[in-house]
């Protein structure tokens, strides 16, 4: 019914982080010395740019799902906008597909992210130490 | 279908991503990730359908058409946001020039 509005309020937030994070990042290269641990966390990959990867991932998801939702008319672009929201019945069920099917897209699409961060520190951290091996 | 369009899609601009990388500037990380995200929402609707006794995917032609239309609307969206941020600055060459 409604189920991308859960993620749509998560890629709101993380949006809005990844900014400020930017910001910080920015400041601390013009401070310059000890900024690359405060912008990379030890890790070497900024942030930001790891949460670049969830605002996409979140951004291309609400929009595409959002096409499916527009094709199964669902959603409308009259006010009220959610088709469930003209009868009163349909509310409650579309607030519980928003929290159960929304909530878990949000935990599942983190989760993934989260693994695929782990997953791109270890190969930096392989391939600069290649590197520096190499030297 | 439509998640199995959107999966396929997903798997193959991450390929071409990264058949490019580490040069980025048609931005076809951005497309991937559009698909993988998409993918990954549509496949725990998947099992919502399951536990509800629906199937996992729904095979129909409408699907696949909804799919179709859905790889289509991401690649628009894309060409929005390459055309928007212009990494090879085309548009900017062009303003010189005139």
């Amino acid at each position: 019914m409604a189920c991308f509005l859960a993620p749509a309020a998560e890629a709101i937030i993380v949006t809005i982080i990844k900014k400020n994070e930017q910001k910080k990042e920015e400041a601390a290269l013009k401070n310059g010395a000890s900024a690359s641990a405060t912008i990379t966390s030890g890790s070497g990959i900024p942030w930001s740019s790891k949460l670049g990867w969830l605002t996409r991932m979140l951004w291309g998801g609400v929009f595409l799902l959002a096409i499916e939702h527009i094709w199964h008319g669902e959603v409308v672009p009259w006010p009220p906008f959610l088709t469930a929201m003209n009868n009163p019945a349909d509310i409650q069920p579309m607030l519980m597909e928003i929290l159960t099917v929304g909530g878990s897209m949000v935990l599942f699409v983190t989760a993934v992210w989260f693994v695929m961060t782990l997953v791109a520190d270890r190969i930096y951290k392989k391939s600069s130490a290649l590197a520096s091996a190499a030297k | 279908m439509c998640l199995m369009i959107t999966l396929l899609a997903a798997v193959i601009t991450t390929i071409v991503w990264y058949v490019n990388a580490p040069e980025n500037k048609l931005k076809l990380g951005t497309l991937s990730l559009m698909y993988w995200g998409a993918a990954l929402m549509w496949t725990i609707d998947g099992f919502f359908c399951v536990a509800e006794g629906e199937p996992f995917l729904d095979l129909s032609v409408s699907d696949a058409l909804l799919g179709l239309l859905i790889v289509i609307c991401g690649l628009i969206a894309w060409l929005l946001i390459l055309l928007y941020s212009d990494p090879k600055k085309v548009f900017k060459a062009f303003q010189f020039k005139s």
